[in-house]
């Protein structure tokens, strides 16, 4: 993880910039002369976590590749906001073909730099987690089975949210979208197992697999920087709040997004050729109900009167994570 | 240079030496031997300079190529039958955007009942996606075609399929004469793409477009087609000029000279229709046939043209618009606008059921003496038919359809891929 | 390449697209005034200094320190941080180890020789009354403006109560002598042992253009003990003034000091420095009670002086003393109880507090009096026009700091008299309170520990007892600062906008808002570390 422990520099990389640091140690995104491949301008809503996480992520990468960087976009917020005819926000080659085929296209993308001789450009995919987990798991496990040279990045907000906010398979327990309604005796989304794709993309025993937060963007460009230029299939899943989907105030986003992390709904780690190789421990652990609290797509589980039962099966599952993935200091990993 | 050759691999030969740069493939009878062959090409390093995907799915393959082909590579793919309509949603989408790939497809009937023989339900599926479609004849013709398609295609920036019937073409063995590298080298400039993903010049491809230009970019797209109906006779012209063989072009007409009965097809089936011809003619029978090339852009001015002396006009139709009659019929009624000849819609050779030379005489006379309804299925069995609709009136719960009609037939088992 | 129509777009086109129109709210930068500065008697900007501390540019933080404070070497030492008690890093771990680092600044001047600029005279020329510390920062800003400063020093040598009350375990003379200097480098003079008896016979030589008073409060207040003729009870300053004029009085092996407040402690600490081998401080109530400060007695205690708490001296003998136990009323006061009890000493050393000594001001047409002090007006201006008062002899708390406020803001109410016109202090910024800090971002980091001298040394010798922090040590303490309210270009807004809507100036010039794009979602005010932005609503 790229924390610095031996000096102390006040708020060390916790902060987007921070001036005591070494050059080679700052963020792209503190940098002046940043690319800003997702250019104001943009239609996406307020504090939207993925026109910050996009713009966040493919900077790095752009950094990463030395500019010779080429993105391919999946149906979705992100692809909708950016390039509504006659304007595009992008300042990077970008392409939109569908919403499930995005791995596939950047396949075909990557494999006509191979063809020609280019194999400097690097190749990155995203999509949401509509495009990603559900309508385009199929091409993405393609792409990763046949360990085609593409870094695919996922945004991750929790539902459809350009269709206006559906469920999704990573859609989390409890959440109220347009298709899983606050209504009836288990108001929101059911207890499913979930579909993770980091763990979907370890399966497929790939060079690099790793989560990323809008929160933490140190460690979001520190792993899209080590990931740009392996060869190989690489996949990283960030998360990224939705104001709109989440009924949260846009100026938390970062803060949503923190929460998650912190407790341990949303656990942080890399992954190298299907094993875990490192996770970041968390620094302040919070009960799963600071999180919650957040989102009115949780609200019923504390209005009219708390859900007890609810509020601690998902507990459960941030518990299940923390020794999973061995997030608190001292535990294993 | 000659070669006694089955179909697939003197496509598969011709387009290894158009040079492609990325070709992913998928399985599915009856393409499949063309991309098997391409793949050991690039395997062995014979196809140099050329990625093969073995992608998950029809879907992923043209994605695959809508990715390589925006990003400059010449990009080529193969299906048929069901895997076209897996990919449909790409199929628009590289129409649409406009990307030149070249795409065979091995004509297969589509299921439900699964089936896996010849017919041109699958393209003709495809019929309005914005792409080029070219039927060929023989396999001579389908292998000539790749290399013209490339060149259309590249020119013009537009996705071009080219169509050969299924088993009747892919998997037959004829005697080819297949290109050179150098000529094809010399005829087939390489890939100068429109638009291409190159950091060093970014733009951004695909972007979402509102009713404010959303016509105008359809009416683009209409328009390549027209520019198309002017290029592919010179293209078929110039291949002529090189290779010395006519191959393409628009439409082929087969003595029209004072022919009042004209017989339209597409495709391997004007092989037999030609043979009925001469025998018809030989009886004094005023017959004659055209075999279109180009369905899309669908030629309307020089079919009008080759009818202009016909009194009845037969389509031959390998698919069926159900609930209509036939798809090619409309497009050949549409060019004689200005005139009524009377067309007859022939729905025959669905699902690989063979189009006889004896079936066709007899329906060309039939024709001949206006006794066709206007739309007739050739050779179906009415014994089957009547007897299924008469068990579905009896009983509601009349059991699968499909599997009934095996049972009257006496089949016991179909083979099925 | 002619790139196909609407679905092929040329990057970046989106700057058309001025989504700042969305906007209800609008972010704007502000300073707000960190609790560390706004605590300080010296009105120093704490958190300004810190900031070049932390990037390791100690010649800035001490230039940014001595705008309003000359003696950061002094003051590191003898303040009693207020500033500290005020600290919002207290909320998260410790304070800012502020007097430690502003100490580490000081010494680092002296160290390194740094010293105040020049400035072109005004032609004027104020007289300062004493040279302790209200008149040495009266008379150091007196000439950052430009005026010719004389100072009139009663004692032999510069510095009041820093040099003759505080004792040099705490405060070295070096130390002293060298931020004295530099402040007469810049061309103050001071004329020593040069007493104003009178000041009206001063003021009518009309040598001068203004006059600042800061004599302090040197009268040793009195309790009335009935004493024997042998019993030996002496005043702290007395034994203070004599063991920094090299002749420290005999105290014996047993010595009581009455009194609660730091004057007893230091005295008492004195005593046993000079041999005493029983210390016991006397006091009429509780150690809570006490208005010496905290650590002081903790201090004293490590050293082994002892304490007796709720007592009063009644008596005093020749080696007896006795005393009279108390018990405190409802409202706090001590109350006798009729309990006494003997107690075995050598002497008794009084430090009951100082009294001002008013009497060379009997005659200031003007100038008013009351409880003891001088009266001053808002502008420190007393009752005499042209005559500003501060320090000691003002009512105010008594404190080194305050003194040092006192005279830079004399300095500046004298220059704008000087000048016909009233000072306008810059209208104070809206304080950073806890609650506007978004702390998740500041490492975590407990307070570096001061090295102390170890117990045996402290009680035989004068060495300086807390020693300074290392240059590592007191980097590390400033980048403990939040930063409270004010930028400290962290670059948090300028990365959380998810429109790219601030505005890099680059290293010191901080950010601007690009309202063009800024869709007004607030994150950059919920991000900022340091409560350094605020959303006011659109007006239209
Ligand atoms: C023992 C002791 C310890 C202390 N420790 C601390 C401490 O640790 N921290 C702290 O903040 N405060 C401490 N104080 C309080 C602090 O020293 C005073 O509040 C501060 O020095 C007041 O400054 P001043 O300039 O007003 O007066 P002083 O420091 O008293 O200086 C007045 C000067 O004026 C001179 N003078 C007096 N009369 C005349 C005259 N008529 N003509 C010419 N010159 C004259 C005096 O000789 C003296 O030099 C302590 C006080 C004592 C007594
Ligand atoms: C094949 C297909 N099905 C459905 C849609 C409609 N659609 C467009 S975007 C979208 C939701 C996207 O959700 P996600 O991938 O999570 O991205 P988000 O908008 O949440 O960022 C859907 C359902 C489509 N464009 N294509
Ligand atoms: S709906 Fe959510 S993901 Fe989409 S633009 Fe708005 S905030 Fe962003
Ligand atoms: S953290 Fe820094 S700015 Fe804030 S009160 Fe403490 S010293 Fe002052
Ligand atoms: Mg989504």
């Amino acid at each position: 993880m790229p924390f610095h422990q031996i000096k102390f520099y006040q708020t060390g990389t916790f902060t987007i910039g921070n001036r005591l640091l070494e050059a080679s140690d700052r963020s792209v995104q503190s940098d002046v002369h940043r690319s800003n491949a997702l250019n104001s301008g943009h239609r996406a809503c307020q504090g939207c976590g993925e026109a910050l996480g996009a713009r966040y992520a493919v900077d790095a990468a752009i950094r990463a590749a030395q500019g010779n960087l080429v993105a391919v976009n999946a149906t979705g917020c992100l692809e909708v906001f950016s390039t509504p005819y006659p304007e595009t926000s992008w300042q990077v080659a970008w392409m939109h073909s569908l919403f499930g085929n995005t791995a596939a296209v950047a396949s075909g993308v990557a494999a006509a730099m191979k063809a020609q001789g280019r194999p400097q450009v690097r190749v990155i995919a995203q999509g949401g987690d509509g495009g990603t987990a559900d309508i385009g798991l199929g091409c993405l496990s393609g792409m990763f089975e046949r360990n085609d040279d593409v870094l695919y990045i996922c945004y991750d907000n929790e539902a459809y949210m350009n269709t206006g906010v559906q469920r999704s398979g990573t859609t989390p327990a409890a959440a109220r979208t347009a298709t899983t309604p606050s209504v009836g005796p288990k108001p929101g989304n059911v207890f499913g197992q979930g579909k993770s794709v980091p763990l979907i993309a370890m399966a497929h025993q790939i060079p690099y697999v790793a989560t990323a937060s809008v929160a933490n963007l140190h460690d979001l460009e520190y792993k899209v920087e080590k990931a740009v230029p392996m060869h190989g299939a690489r996949y990283i899943h960030i998360h990224v709040p939705c104001p709109l989907g989440w009924g949260s105030e846009p100026h938390d986003t970062i803060k949503v997004a923190r929460m998650a992390v912190e407790s341990a709904l949303f656990p942080l780690f890399e992954a190298e050729y299907g094993e875990v190789s490192d996770r970041t421990i968390l620094r302040k652990r919070h009960p799963v109900d600071d999180y919650l609290k957040l989102q009115k797509r949780f609200a019923h589980l504390f209005r009219p009167q708390r859900d007890e039962e609810r509020i601690a099966a998902i507990q459960a599952i941030a518990d299940r994570n923390v020794r999973r993935f061995g997030l608190e200091n001292g535990a294993a990993s | 240079m000659w070669k006694q050759i089955e179909g697939s691999r003197a496509v598969a030969e011709t387009v290894a030496m158009c040079r492609p740069q990325v070709i992913c493939a998928y399985p599915i009878t009856p393409q499949t031997h063309i991309v098997e062959a391409l793949g050991e090409m690039v395997k062995s390093g014979a196809l140099a300079g050329c990625e093969f995907l073995n992608v998950e799915s029809e879907f992923g393959a043209l994605s695959v190529a809508i990715g390589a082909s925006a990003a400059g590579a010449r990009a080529y793919t193969a299906t048929a039958s069901q895997g076209l309509l897996f990919m449909a949603e790409a199929v628009y989408n590289a129409a649409g955007l406009g990307l030149p790939i070249v795409m065979t497809i091995g004509n297969r009937a589509i299921g439900a009942p699964i089936n896996i023989w010849n017919d041109h339900s699958d393209s003709m599926s495809m019929r309005d996606s914005g792409w080029i479609q070219l039927y060929a004849e023989t396999n001579q013709e389908a292998a000539d075609l790749h290399i013209q398609a490339f060149r259309l295609a590249e020119e013009l920036s537009c996705p071009v399929m080219v169509c050969m019937d299924g088993f009747i073409l892919t998997h037959a063995y004829d005697r080819i004469d297949l290109p050179l590298q150098h000529q094809v080298d010399a005829w087939l400039p390489p890939f100068e793409p429109r638009q291409v993903l190159d950091p060093a010049a970014p733009v951004s491809i695909g972007a979402m477009v509102g009713p404010e230009a959303f016509s105008e970019v359809r009416y683009l797209e209409h328009h390549k087609q027209l520019r198309a109906l002017e290029r592919i006779p010179e293209i078929s012209a110039e291949f002529y000029a090189t290779f010395g063989r006519e191959s393409g072009g628009l439409l082929r007409p087969y003595r029209l000279d004072g022919a009042d009965t004209v017989v339209v097809a597409l495709g391997s089936v004007n092989g037999t229709i030609q043979e009925a011809v001469d025998e018809l003619r030989a009886e004094g029978v005023a017959i004659g046939s055209i075999s279109i090339c180009s369905f899309r852009p669908f030629p309307l001015e020089a079919v009008s043209r080759a009818l202009s002396q016909a009194k009845r006009v037969v389509v031959i139709e390998k698919s069926l618009a159900v609930g209509l009659g036939g798809m090619l019929a409309t497009d050949v009624q549409m060019a004689l606008s200005t005139r009524r000849p009377r067309v007859y819609t022939v729905i025959a050779g669905l699902g690989g059921r063979a189009i006889t030379k004896a079936s066709l005489l007899k329906l060309f006379h039939q024709a001949k003496a206006d006794a066709l309804e206007s739309v007739t299925f050739l050779d179906l069995n009415w014994d089957i038919v009547n007897r299924q609709l008469k068990r579905e009136l009896a009983t509601r719960r009349s059991g699968p359809a499909a599997e009934s009609i095996l049972k009257d037939l006496g089949t016991l088992s179909s083979k099925i891929v | 390449m002619t790139k196909p129509f609407a679905i092929t777009l040329d990057v970046g086109s989106s700057l058309a697209n001025k989504t700042g129109s969305w906007r209800t709210e609008r972010p704007v930068y502000l300073d707000r005034m960190p609790p560390c500065n706004h605590a300080c008697p010296a009105g120093e900007n704490i958190q300004a200094w810190l900031f070049h501390a932390e990037g390791g540019d100690y010649f800035e933080a001490w230039k940014s320190l001595v705008e309003n404070n000359p003696l950061p070497a002094i003051m590191g030492r003898a303040c009693y941080h207020p500033c500290e008690s005020g600290c919002n890093r207290a909320q998260l771990d410790q304070p800012v180890n502020i007097h430690a680092v502003e100490r580490f600044l000081g010494d680092e001047a002296i160290r390194q020789g740094w010293q105040f600029d020049a400035v072109a005279p005004t032609g004027k020329h104020v007289l300062v009354v004493g040279s302790g510390p209200s008149g040495l920062s009266a008379a150091y800003h007196l000439s950052r403006l430009g005026h010719k400063v004389t100072i009139y020093e009663a004692g032999p040598a510069p510095g009041g109560m820093m040099r003759f009350g505080i004792p040099k375990y705490r405060l070295p003379r070096e130390v002293l002598d060298a931020e004295i200097a530099r402040i007469a480098n810049m061309g103050v003079e001071i004329r020593l042992n040069t007493r104003v008896d009178d000041l009206t016979e001063v003021l009518e030589r009309k040598e001068f253009d203004a006059v600042f008073l800061a004599v302090g409060a040197h009268l040793s207040k009195r309790a009335y003990i009935p004493a024997g003729d042998a019993s030996k009870i002496l005043d702290a300053l007395g034994v203070l003034r004599s063991v920094d004029g090299g002749q420290p009085p005999e105290l014996g092996r047993r010595v009581l000091v009455y009194g609660g407040g730091n004057t007893a402690l230091d005295v008492a600490r004195t005593a046993k420095r000079l041999g005493a081998t029983e210390t016991l401080i006397v006091y009429r109530r509780t150690r809570e009670k006490m208005p010496a400060h905290d650590f002081e007695v903790q201090e004293a205690m490590e050293e082994g002086i002892q304490f007796k708490w709720l007592s009063t001296i009644k008596q005093a003998g020749e080696s007896t003393f006795t005393v009279e136990k108390m018990r405190l009323d409802e409202k706090g006061f001590p109350q006798p109880t009729g309990e006494f009890e003997t107690i075995e000493a050598d002497s008794l050393v009084l430090a009951l507090g100082q009294d001002v000594d008013l009497s060379f001001l009997q005659r200031v047409p003007g100038l008013e009096m009351a409880d003891g002090v001088v009266k001053v007006n808002d502008r420190m201006m007393t009752g005499h026009a042209g005559v500003f008062a501060g320090g000691d002899m003002v009512p105010a708390e008594r404190t080194v700091t305050v003194a040092v406020g006192h005279g830079k803001k004399a300095a500046r109410n004298i220059d704008a008299w000087l000048r016909g016109v009233s000072y306008q202090p810059a209208p104070k910024h809206a304080l950073a309170e806890f609650n506007k800090l978004n702390t998740w971002y500041y490492s975590d980091a407990p307070l570096t520990v001061q090295p102390v001298l170890d117990a045996v040394r402290r009680q035989t010798t004068f060495d300086e007892v807390v020693s300074g922090l290392d240059e590592s040590n007191a980097l590390f303490e400033a980048r403990r600062c939040l930063s409270c309210g004010n930028c400290f270009e962290c670059d948090n807004c300028y990365g959380v906008c998810p429109d790219n809507a601030v505005i890099k100036l680059g290293p010191g010039n901080r950010f601007r808002f690009n309202y063009d794009y800024c869709k007004g979602c607030g994150m950059c005010v919920a991000e900022c570390p340091c409560g350094a932005i605020e959303m006011v609503p659109e007006t239209i």
